[in-house]
């Protein structure tokens, strides 16, 4: 356990147990080992990917207890993490879906894709479907514009995308997502 | 006097040799298959484990499988290709599993090639020996001709065109070299010969006929012609100088995409990779380096198309002693991907180039900052330095020099603006990425107050081949005012979608027609996107206009970092338009109101005309307001955000106009300003449309002509795109 020197509080220790217990092992190293390095509040938006990689989302808890251990403030903490796309500040669906939207996608028809994706799952953009098994969001480009229209799902790209092949394409994660659960 | 640089390289070099020796006697066939974001997608790792399988199953050692980056054929992958000893490679296109079956049985154990699936292959049978001919338009042209006329040789000598095939290559990249050959003089050309990969240099019908009869004939190489040279881009033409698509372009930043394992030193070395990086640390004169990429004439390839030379040069005579370097590849520019193929193809290119930017500038750390969308290349990119690390070739005293530098990954996290230079400085010192106001420059005062250099990815992608070939070779690549090539993303309405590499000068239609294959399906083109959101259009008409920074920016667009979006007479300006400034008006980070406020009023302008609620007054105000955006914004992007409107305005004016003045959209893709009629003589009452028609809006009995309500339709358009009968107009 280590003291902050520059919060000398009488409950620092136990404020500190409280918040390192919020936060996995792997980041609570990370932010350990960067202590002391020059300029480790440049890190701040590294450990907000690390936290997200882990819980799928940053909750006002991850973000405080990132505040507090790397000692940033937390008003600066919240302002890079609601600047930056990539930050999800809800928690999502076990499959994330990226539409992509940019140009390539845009003028071979993504529109399409993305309404069918709205009509089959009936959420909009920024919304976690009932059964919490997708999230859809969309997307400026994921650089494979030769295979526009695409939609990301988790890390795989699948394209080109007819409207037509979205449910068999949904079908495929809900029998994954079946598969885990039936797992656990 | 000890060489400790160059006893390092020569160490390392050996080493590479001999192991790669080793490993080809061993496996004398290569299977070679596509390992990057887009051949992932594509299905290329079921292919490779299915491979895998084979070779197993077959028990054969002789196999290599062999992982390559992506070579930029987008439209076509998973390719794959097969090397036999003693023939000419042959690369497959949308490979599958039950291909890969056939591939393995037929061309691999039976020696017999599946011709039908052969990329880009026309009908016919595969020839055996091809002869290359290098006919860059910049080594004074002797190519066509000389080609034409040992076509007419061969013919006279009866050799059939099946068996040799006689190809025309755009540029080797050897022009320039050839003067220092000593029989040069007088018109000259290089034909590689393969399989046999055997470079001449032909300057006559002598000469001609000596390769006729010694090598086509003979079977004996003719030593008096070799060339001495080693062109750049000779493994990628060896590998792929059959393929117009590939060898209509000229390879220099993505000379090894898909020749090399982006995962393997040894076989970046084998390439030459890190000679340059040993010169300069031999040579220990950063001002020679800079004076090298002066005469180079390189031009950043960001977008803005700094001069590269003189950016390190305002670096370098800072005061301040602590400097950085950053690679930016934080490729935002919806519909460009050329960064995100180099970082994940070629890493280890990349990074020499930086090591010698840190070098030449005096830097004693770099970071590469690239968008967290990119996963694989992050893990490329950081396997490269770990493996650069553990070699000595980044980190304490690299190659022996003594000289100390490192390298670490920073990571973007989805903010468009991070693009511009003070953005990503904020960014990586953890803030918002919000820029500044410029000067003070990076070079001046940029990381944490020290001067720094930022240069994009394709940038750092051609330092190593500008040290090895001179900066009067590259330059000559090129045009007056910019030396060497620029890569393009080419997507959109073409037939092949990819990456290109060209000459800077190269004409746009080209680049669209003889690489792109043109206009799919037929259409008209009308206008070439380029630059991005920042960026303009290029109409039809315009379209052999030459790819250059400043042709380019006269026509109302920018170079910009790559993209080319090919637009059809189906794509409505007016439209997409309004698409790039919602992209801009989404991304503008709000820190300056003529941003911030004016994407958002162009946006509702737009959106007004689209819906076919415009007036006449929207245009004035739309240009006033673009100009204001223009002239006032912080930052680089607000300043070139209203682009595509100023752009399409020039050239397109009457699509605006029609949209307001006759409610029309001429490209019939405005929804509000379209409504779909089923035409009673075609229809033959299949009832296709009536079941899947979403607001339950068609009427009619089976066999009898159908009819739409208008007031119910939605315009989702589901029947005009299932009628087999083209009986749905869309008017």
């Amino acid at each position: 356990m280590t003291t902050c020197p520059h919060c000398p509080t009488d409950n620092w220790p136990e404020l500190e147990r409280g918040y390192r217990a919020m936060l996995p092992e792997d980041v609570l190293a990370f932010i350990d080992g960067n202590r002391d390095r020059e300029h480790s509040e440049s890190l701040l938006i590294a450990t907000l990917h690390m936290v997200q990689d882990h819980f799928g989302h940053l909750g006002p808890g991850h973000l405080e207890a990132v505040a507090q251990l790397m000692q940033i403030p937390l008003a600066k903490v919240t302002g890079v993490a609601t600047f930056y796309h990539y930050f999800r500040l809800q928690p999502r669906g076990r499959f994330l879906i990226n539409v992509c939207l940019g140009t390539a996608c845009y003028v071979k028809g993504a529109e399409k894709v993305a309404q069918k994706l709205m009509d089959e799952l009936g959420i909009h953009f920024g919304e976690t479907s009932k059964d919490g098994v997708f999230s859809l969001e969309s997307t400026r480009c994921v650089g494979t514009c030769g295979l526009a229209p695409v939609v990301m799902i988790g890390e795989e790209v699948h394209g080109p995308l007819a409207p037509g092949q979205v449910p068999a394409l949904l079908e495929s994660y809900l029998a994954r997502a079946a598969e885990e659960m039936a797992k656990v | 006097m000890p060489q400790p640089v160059h006893d390092f390289y020569q160490a390392m070099a050996d080493r590479v040799g001999r192991s790669l020796a080793d490993r080809g006697a061993e496996r004398q066939i290569v299977i070679q298959v596509g390992s990057a974001t887009c051949e992932h997608a594509a299905g290329s790792q079921a292919v490779a484990d299915e491979l895998v399988r084979h070779i197993r199953a077959s028990g054969r050692k002789d196999i290599l499988l062999h992982r390559t980056g992506c070579t930029g054929r987008c439209s076509r992958e998973p390719i794959l290709g097969v090397r036999l000893p003693g023939r000419l490679p042959v690369k497959y296109e949308r490979v599958n599993r039950d291909l890969v079956h056939r591939i393995f049985t037929e061309h691999i154990q039976g020696g017999t090639p599946v011709a039908q699936h052969v990329l880009d292959h026309e009908a016919g049978p595969l020839p055996e020996r091809e002869l290359l001919f290098c006919e860059g338009s910049r080594c004074h042209g002797s190519g066509p001709g000389l080609r034409e006329r040992f076509a007419a040789m061969l013919a006279e000598r009866g050799v059939s065109r099946e068996s040799v095939r006689i190809g025309a290559a755009s540029c080797f990249g050897a022009c320039g070299l050839a003067s220092d050959h000593p029989a040069s003089g007088g018109p000259a050309t290089y034909v590689l010969a393969r399989p046999e990969k055997v470079l001449y240099r032909v300057s006559g019908e002598e000469d001609l006929a000596a390769i006729l009869d010694g090598h086509l004939v003979g079977g004996q190489v003719v030593e008096r012609l070799r060339a001495q040279e080693e062109p750049i881009a000779l493994a990628f033409m060896e590998r792929y100088g059959d393929v117009a698509f590939f060898n209509r372009q000229s390879r220099v930043a993505l000379r090894n995409a898909g020749v090399v394992d982006p995962e393997s030193l040894d076989e970046y070395v084998d390439m030459d990779g890190f000679k340059a990086l040993a010169d300069v640390l031999e040579r220990r004169d950063p001002d020679w380096v800079i004076g090298e990429l002066a005469k180079a004439r390189l031009r950043g390839r960001g977008g803005g198309g700094y001069s590269t030379a003189a950016k390190w040069t305002m670096a370098r005579k800072q005061a301040d002693a602590t400097r950085f370097i950053i690679c930016n590849g934080d490729e935002g520019d919806p519909g460009a991907f050329m960064d995100r193929s180099m970082l994940e193809s070629d890493p280890f290119n990349i990074v020499e180039g930086m090591i010698i930017g840190g070098f030449a500038i005096g830097a004693q750390k770099g970071f590469f900052y690239i968008r967290a969308e990119y996963p694989l290349a992050i893990r490329r990119i950081q396997q490269a330095l770990d493996t650069c690390r553990g070699q000595g070739l980044l980190g304490r005293n690299i190659m022996g020099s003594g000289w100390d530098f490192d390298l670490e990954i920073r990571l973007g996290a989805g903010a468009f603006v991070c693009g511009e230079e003070t953005a990503l400085i904020r960014s990586i010192e953890g803030e918002r990425g919000q820029p500044r106001v410029r000067p003070p420059y990076p070079t001046d005062r940029g990381l944490w107050g020290h001067p720094t250099v930022i240069n994009n990815v394709e940038t750092f992608a051609n330092i190593s081949a500008i040290l090895r070939y001179s900066g009067d070779w590259y330059a000559r690549l090129g045009t007056e005012k910019s030396g060497g090539t620029k890569v393009f993303a080419l997507a959109g309405k073409v037939r092949h979608t990819g990456l290109v590499e060209v000459p800077l000068g190269t004409p746009l239609a080209r680049v669209v027609n003889d690489i792109g294959g043109g206009v799919t399906g037929g259409r008209e083109l009308k206008a070439i996107q380029t630059g991005g959101p920042a960026g303009g259009f290029i109409p039809a008409s315009l379209q052999h206009m030459e790819v250059d920074f400043e042709p380019l920016q006269k026509a109302g667009s920018i170079m910009g970092s790559g993209g080319m979006i090919v637009l059809s007479e189906d794509d409505c300006m007016v439209d997409i338009a309004k698409f790039y400034i919602a992209f801009s008006q989404d991304e503008s980070c709000g820190k300056c109101t003529p941003c911030r406020e004016g994407t958002t009023r162009l946006l509702e302008i737009l959106e007004r005309i689209t819906q076919g609620k415009g007036e006449l007054a929207d245009l004035d105000k739309l240009e006033r307001l673009a100009r204001l955006c223009q002239r006032t914004s912080l930052c680089g992007l607000g300043r070139a955000a209203p682009n595509p409107v100023l752009s399409s305005l020039k050239h397109f004016r009457g699509e605006f106009l029609a949209h307001i003045v006759d409610r029309h959209c001429p490209a019939k893709k405005c929804v509000a300003l379209i409504h779909y009629e089923i035409n009673p003589e075609k229809c033959v009452g299949c009832t296709i449309c009536a079941r899947n028609c979403p607001a339950a809006c068609i009427a009619g009995a089976r066999k009898e002509a159908h009819v739409i309500d208008q007031a119910a339709c939605v315009k989702c358009g589901n029947c005009f795109d299932v009628c087999k009968f083209t009986a749905v107009d869309r008017v």
